[in-house]
Formats: structure tokens, C-alpha cells, sequence
């Protein structure tokens, strides 16, 4: 039996993504921005995409900026917002968002003399809002924030957040919030209106859509400059003949997620609390997740177990799970989540990330948690 | 302006009555390594060989003949009649990228029956470029640049250019060996130097799968890719051996400090049974002394005492940064720091034995069943053939 379960790295594609896209590869491959008939057809599915996901989010259409790909939409929101500023100022993230975010933050401060706060997580991976509060200065201009975390599934408190930024744009302070719901979508309720967020980033792969898409929500009232100059499209913000096999998958993707949002979140608790039933049996086990996190992820680790190690044994068993830490004898890079959250190297090195979907049987979810205890015993025994 | 190119090759020359068989090694090796470089046509005359090209690819094969061991150096020639004229002509476009510094011109006449002697031809010529390029003195002892003229009953050769091949034996000219192939800088190097003299190398690698990921492997197949440029055929063959149950067995032993000797040992008698099978007649190892626990003599000694067949230990004389310069140079370097587990790494004790003896190894192995483990493990093993030719689809 094999049992996919990395679905925080990537979604195999649904069947009616496929099958959405199909006609877009040789049928209807027309350019959106050409004159004739073909061109024409491309730009009615494309600007039907762009409507009826501005209707999803309930946003204005002419908000909304086609990726391709989450870290894209995350480069773009950022970058484009700090480079459209006249001077440098002032941005609040938090020390453990993903590297699409932390890494344009290091370009920023480093090439570009922004000035950077890290906001630090406690043991739950969640920040403290008096210490963001705290954090904001006159020159404060943009807070970006991962709303659930890749790694261990903490959902931040995105209400309180945003009442925080609406509270300081009635004072005259102008603090744009980016939100990076890349493995929020689709998890959580989103409402991009009550929560003030003005920049928002999702991925289609992630949510069983294709590789090679993304979008960014950017409210009208934010100027970005474009990282692509050329022809214009997307607004002028995101130039480049429009990927419309992807933006038709993604958006038919969306589509599946919402309209199955609430069975598909029912059968990921289902699935989550059958998972982690096998897993707390298995002796001497940490859980690294928060209790009240997001349903998909559940990050766990073993004692006296190499996490690298689990995996490849995992995997030799039709099992594929991923892990918190990247080590070998050479060299040892401890993801900066388990860091943030107080964990040892140790502990870090014996982690492994479990992503759920809720496309497994119960089947499934037996066999894994029947084979993680078994595995863990067997390198145990080994290893002694 | 050059359509010819002339091949040197050193000691194999020395080679009496074997002189043929090397030399067709050679140029097989040099067609193998030529593939895709466009047209041309290899000749062999008395010692020599030379590779018609066009102006367009000279360069190309150039490049592609100076990894082909064997070749000392090379030169690309101008080829003109016999008439003095026309060589004159010649020698003036040859030197035109070298109108600064000091020259001399070499004449050789092996065709007697050209008008002028070699002295004769030396003035001639040397007056003429000087007269041309005044900024050019002439050294007879050191000069920069040297003027080769031959003059030969076909024809007459030019050249002023000499590119450094890369010296060595043709790869493949003598008998077979098995490099035992990890993920690191060393073996690939250790590799490289026994084509260079000549071995017709296969490599074997120990896979402990799942210790080690399926990107380990990859990694190794990548490095044995890169030495396939190198053999001459431009392929190699890969064994890979299934090796986790014999580090499954090692590490319930439970001699944690003797685990790395038992594991080399263990691989020394793997590669042997394989070789002996494969009619290789030696093994070829990227040790170096001292570098690691299990590198000391003492190691070395307990190591290599499970068996007679020659161990050639190329890198023996090599510090590590020369190791990594060489690695460098033959492109390897940069694959061998990925940073994946592999079968050296996975089972490290906390102690090594540093002096390990033949009766601590023996003791160790005592609960092993090493001839039952080597079988599995040979029976288990997979052969690839890499190419350095890659197609995706």
C-alpha cells in the first residue's frame, strides 16, 4: 500500500483539475491579449477565472494577480510593496515563516536598508500580539504574516491581527498586512474584508491544483511595483503571455475547495485524530504541533530516532512522510520552525512532518500508523 | 585558419611490439570522446597521429582530445604545398597573433629533396618574420613562442601553439579493476588516477538503503558519470551493492568501536568475491593514511587482511588539499559535498577503534555469518552503466 502522507510539500492533482485544463494545452491555446477569435476565447475563460475567484474571496476582480506559484505572490507582495516606498522603512514578520518570505525580508534589510523585526514564537509557534503591538513604530509600514505554519500547522490569530493593523490605520499610520495562506486555504475560513489584510498570497499545488500557479490578492488601495516588465498584463504587475492551463486548473481547484470545504475538513479531523491515536502509543514521542493547530499537519518526533533515517525507511514501505531537520554526518541544517519553538537539535533532527489530505480511507491511515510504531521499534532495535 | 590538428603521445611510443595495440586503444578512446564535436578524420603515421578538423570545430576537438589520457600535447598545424612561397605565407599568418616577445624558428626537413637545408631555412624564415614584426626579437635558447616547420614529402606543417594533453596511459590498455566508489572527494579522484594510467576501471558503491536515501545513490551514479569521460568509452559500469543488511548484522554485533573496520572489511571481501567474478584483477581505493580512524595502518592492515587481491591506493601520496585540487579540476568536487547520508556516515560510533587488530576484528565478526551475508549481499547487487552521454527522453 503506498500512503501519500507530505501533502504540505505538494497535492497530486484532482482528476477534475486535470480535466478542467485539458482542453488549454492544444485546443484552446489562444494568447488572451491577441486580436482574433482563438485570442479572444482565452481571455473570456481567463477574465470568467479572475471573476469568479474575486466572487470566492469576495474581493473586486481587479485585485487579483495570477503567480506562478506561492513564492512568487509572497516576493511579489513584498518586494513590490518595499520597492514602490519612497525610503526604506520598518517591517514585523515572524521568525518562522517560509523561506519565500524570510529570504526577500534578508534582501530587504541587507541590499536595501529595510529594517526588519522578528517576532519570536512561543512553544505552540504562536506570536505574542501585545509584542507585535509592541514592535509597531511611526516608520512601521508592512506586517507579513504565515497564517498557518508550514512545518507544525500553528494558526495564528489572524482577527486579533488585523484588528491590530485597522486599529493603527484609524490613528493616520498607513500598515499594510500581508497574509500568507498558502496552507491556510482551504484549512481555515478566510475573510480577506474583516480581517484588514491587504496583501494575501495562495498556492495551487498545494490544494490539489497544478504546479506553476499562484495568486496574490492585493487590495486596491496598495501600489506595487512589478518584479516583470514587458507586456502589461495582469494589471501591468505581473507582465508574461498568462499561464491560462494553470490559472483555469487553480481556479478549478479553489473551486473543489470551497464547494467541499466542510467534508473535506470533517474527514481531515477524522483522519487527524485516527493518526495521532497510533502515534502517542508509540513510547517516547513529542509532539511538536499545537493541539489546536491546523487539522492537516501533525509534526512528531522520536527519541533517539534520526529523522532522515524514519523517512527512508518510511518510504521503502510505500510510506512518504517528510522531516523537520535535514542532517547528515557532514553537515546539520535544523529547520528555523523547530528552532523558534524551543527544540533541542537533538529533538529537531528526530522530528518528521506528517500532511494529511482528506483523500485517504481509513485503510490508509491504519496501515500508516500501524507501520510509523512498527518502523520506529525496528530502527530502534537496531540501533539499540 | 587551422583544419588539422597533430596528436602527441608519449611514453606508449616506448612501447615496442605493443606500440599498435595502444595506439588503435588511444583512438578508439579519441572517436568516443569525439562524439558530437562535428566532422573529422583521424590518421596515424609514424608515431603520430593527426585529426583533419575544420576551422569551425578545431578548437571543440582540441578541447575534448586534452581529457583523453595518453595525448602529451597537442598542436593545431598549418598545412601548405612546397612551395617556399606558400610556406612563407604560412609562417607570417601563424606568428600574427604573437607580434610581441621573443621567437626562434625550428625547421625539420625530412624531405631531402626540398631546394633548401634546415640552417638555410631558419634564416629564410626567421629574417622574414622579423623583417614583418618588429617588435619580436629572436632566442635561441628560450624563446616564447617557437616556430615549428616540417617539411615533409606530402606537404609542409606549421605550428607555434602546443596545448598540454593529459598525459598518462590510453584508459583501458591494461587489465580491470574495481574502485570501490563512496559519495566522497577521494574515491572519484583515486578513480581518476588509476584511468590514468591506463586501468579499465569499474566502480563499485555500497547502498545501505533506507539508512541512506535513494539521493545518495543518485549522487554516486552522478560522480561515476563524471568519471565516465574519462575511460575512454565514455560509459562505466556501476555496481551497486546491497549492502544494508550486512550494516543491519554489524551494528547488532554490538562492537560499536570496531563498527567501521568490520564494515571496510566487510566491503573489502564483497568487492573481492564481485571482482574475482568479473575477471577484475586488483581493487582501487581513495585511502589515503591517516586522514580517518580507519585510515591509520593499523586500520589500513586489519582492513586489507581479508584479502590477497592488490589494493592500488592512488591518493596515498596526495594531502587533502591535493585531493580536493585534483577533485576540482576533473569536476567532482562540487558533486561530493552534497550533503546526503551515505554508508560511511550512517553508523559512525562515538569512538572508532584508532589501532584496530586482525584478532579484534575477528572477534567481532565471530556471530557474523560473513559468507552467507556477502552471497545476499552479491545476489542483491545491480549493475548500471552510466554514460557521460545524457538523454533525458
Amino acid at each position: 500500500m503506498q500512503v501519500y502522507l507530505d501533502n504540505s510539500a505538494t497535492t497530486p492533482l484532482l482528476p477534475e483539475v486535470a480535466e478542467a485544463m485539458k482542453p488549454y494545452w492544444s485546443e484552446k491555446y489562444g494568447n488572451p491579449s491577441s486580436p482574433h477569435s482563438l485570442g479572444v476565447e482565452c481571455e473570456r475563460a481567463l477574465t470568467n477565472c479572475r471573476m469568479y475567484l474575486a466572487q470566492l474571496l469576495g474581493v473586486n476582480h481587479q485585485e487579483l494577480i495570477f503567480t506562478s506559484s506561492g513564492t512568487e505572490a509572497n516576493n511579489l507582495a513584498i518586494l513590490g510593496f518595499a520597492y514602490n516606498q519612497r525610503k526604506p522603512g520598518h517591517i514585523i514578520t515572524t521568525s518562522i515563516e517560509h523561506l519565500s518570505v524570510l529570504n526577500v525580508m534578508n534582501h530587504l534589510s541587507e541590499q536595501h536598508q529595510w529594517q526588519i523585526s522578528y517576532l519570536p514564537v512561543n512553544k505552540q509557534g504562536l506570536i505574542d500580539l501585545k509584542q507585535l503591538e509592541a514592535e509597531i513604530r511611526p516608520d512601521t509600514c508592512l506586517i507579513s504574516i504565515g497564517l498557518v505554519n508550514n512545518e507544525i500547522g500553528t494558526i495564528q490569530d489572524l482577527a486579533s491581527i488585523g484588528q491590530i493593523v485597522k486599529k493603527y490605520n484609524q490613528q493616520q499610520q498607513q500598515i499594510v498586512l500581508h497574509v500568507d495562506a498558502v496552507q491556510a486555504f482551504g484549512h481555515i475560513p478566510l475573510d480577506i474584508k474583516k480581517n484588514n489584510i491587504h496583501l494575501l498570497t495562495v498556492s495551487g499545488h498545494k490544494i490539489f491544483g497544478p504546479k506553476g500557479s499562484g495568486l496574490l490578492y492585493c487590495d486596491h488601495k496598495v501600489r506595487l511595483q512589478p518584479l516583470f516588465f514587458g507586456g502589461g498584463q495582469e494589471n501591468g504587475l505581473r507582465s508574461g503571455t498568462e499561464n491560462l492551463p494553470a490559472i483555469i486548473g487553480f481556479t478549478k481547484a479553489c473551486q473543489l475547495a470551497m464547494e467541499e470545504y466542510n467534508s473535506r475538513l470533517s474527514q481531515l479531523k477524522l483522519w487527524y485524530n485516527q493518526l495521532l491515536e497510533h502515534l502517542t502509543e508509540i513510547p517516547d514521542h513529542f509532539i511538536n504541533s499545537p493541539t489546536n493547530g491546523s487539522p492537516h499537519i501533525i509534526n512528531i518526533g522520536f527519541i533517539g530516532i534520526k529523522s532522515e533515517i524514519l523517512v527512508h525507511f518510511l518510504e521503502a514501505k510505500g510510506i512518504y512522510v517528510s522531516m523537520g531537520a535535514a542532517c547528515s554526518g557532514r553537515r546539520q541544517s535544523i529547520s528555523h520552525v523547530l528552532q523558534a519553538i524551543g527544540l533541542t537539535p537533538e529533538q529537531a533532527g528526530a522530528s518528521i512532518r506528517i500532511s494529511l489530505s482528506p483523500f485517504h480511507t481509513r485503510d490508509e491511515i491504519e496501515y500508516a500508523g500501524k507501520i510509523i510504531n512498527e518502523t520506529v521499534n525496528e530502527i530502534r532495535s537496531i540501533y539499540q | 585558419m587551422y583544419r588539422k590538428i597533430l596528436v602527441r603521445y608519449g611514453e606508449m611510443s616506448l612501447k615496442g611490439k605493443n606500440r599498435t595495440y595502444f595506439e588503435d586503444i588511444l583512438i578508439r578512446n579519441m572517436r568516443n570522446a569525439l562524439q558530437g564535436a562535428g566532422d573529422y578524420k583521424i590518421t596515424k603515421t609514424f608515431g603520430r597521429i593527426y585529426v583533419d578538423c575544420t576551422e569551425d570545430n578545431w578548437q571543440i576537438i582540441a578541447d575534448k582530445l586534452s581529457k583523453v589520457f595518453g595525448i602529451v600535447s597537442m598542436s593545431p598545424v598549418l598545412e601548405t604545398s612546397l612551395e617556399l612561397e606558400a610556406i612563407e605565407h604560412a609562417a607570417l599568418a601563424l606568428m600574427q597573433d604573437n607580434p610581441k616577445g621573443s621567437f626562434k624558428v625550428a625547421v625539420r626537413r625530412s624531405n631531402k629533396r626540398f631546394p633548401f637545408t634546415s640552417p638555410e631555412m631558419n634564416q629564410r624564415i626567421g629574417a622574414l618574420v622579423l623583417r614583418n614584426f618588429p617588435e619580436l626579437t629572436v632566442d635561441v635558447n628560450q624563446p616564447d613562442i617557437q616556430l615549428n616547420i616540417e617539411i615533409r614529402s606530402e606537404g609542409t606543417y606549421l605550428f607555434n601553439q602546443v596545448i598540454p594533453g593529459s598525459g598518462g596511459l590510453p584508459a583501458g590498455t591494461s587489465s580491470k579493476a574495481f574502485l570501490l566508489l563512496s559519495g566522497g572527494i577521494d574515491s572519484p579522484v583515486a578513480g581518476y588516477l588509476s584511468l590514468k594510467r591506463g586501468v579499465d576501471l569499474e566502480a563499485v558503491h555500497f547502498y545501505s538503503y533506507p539508512f541512506t536515501s535513494e539521493r545518495s545513490k543518485e549522487k554516486v551514479i552522478d560522480l561515476a558519470r563524471i568519471l565516465a569521460g574519462y575511460t575512454g568509452k565514455q560509459k562505466i559500469k556501476l555496481w551497486v551493492v546491497h549492502f544494508t543488511e550486512i550494516q543491519k548484522a554489524i551494528q547488532q554485533a554490538n562492537y560499536p568501536e570496531l563498527n567501521i573496520t568490520v564494515m571496510r572489511r566487510m566491503m573489502l571481501r564483497v568487492a573481492c568475491q564481485l571482482a574475482e567474478r568479473e575477471k577484475a584483477l586488483a581493487l582501487v581505493t581513495g585511502d589515503s593514511l591517516g586522514q580517518v580512524a580507519s585510515q591509520t595502518m593499523e586500520s589500513l592492515a586489519t582492513i586489507n587482511a581479508v584479502t590477497n587481491m592488490p589494493i592500488l591506493r592512488p591518493l596515498i601520496g596526495y594531502d587533502k588539499q591535493e585531493i580536493i585540487d585534483i577533485s576540482r579540476k576533473i569536476d567532482t568536487y562540487d558533486t561530493s559535498i552534497l550533503p546526503y547520508e551515505d554508508c560511511c556516515t550512517v553508523f559512525v560510533p562515538k569512538n572508532p577503534a584508532i589501532r584496530p587488530t586482525i584478532e579484534q576484528a575477528l572477534e567481532a565478526e565471530l556471530h557474523l555469518d560473513i559468507q552467507g551475508l556477502i552471497d545476499e549481499a552479491i545476489e542483491k547487487t545491480e549493475c548500471l552503466t552510466v554514460s557521460n552521454i545524457i538523454r533525458p527522453f
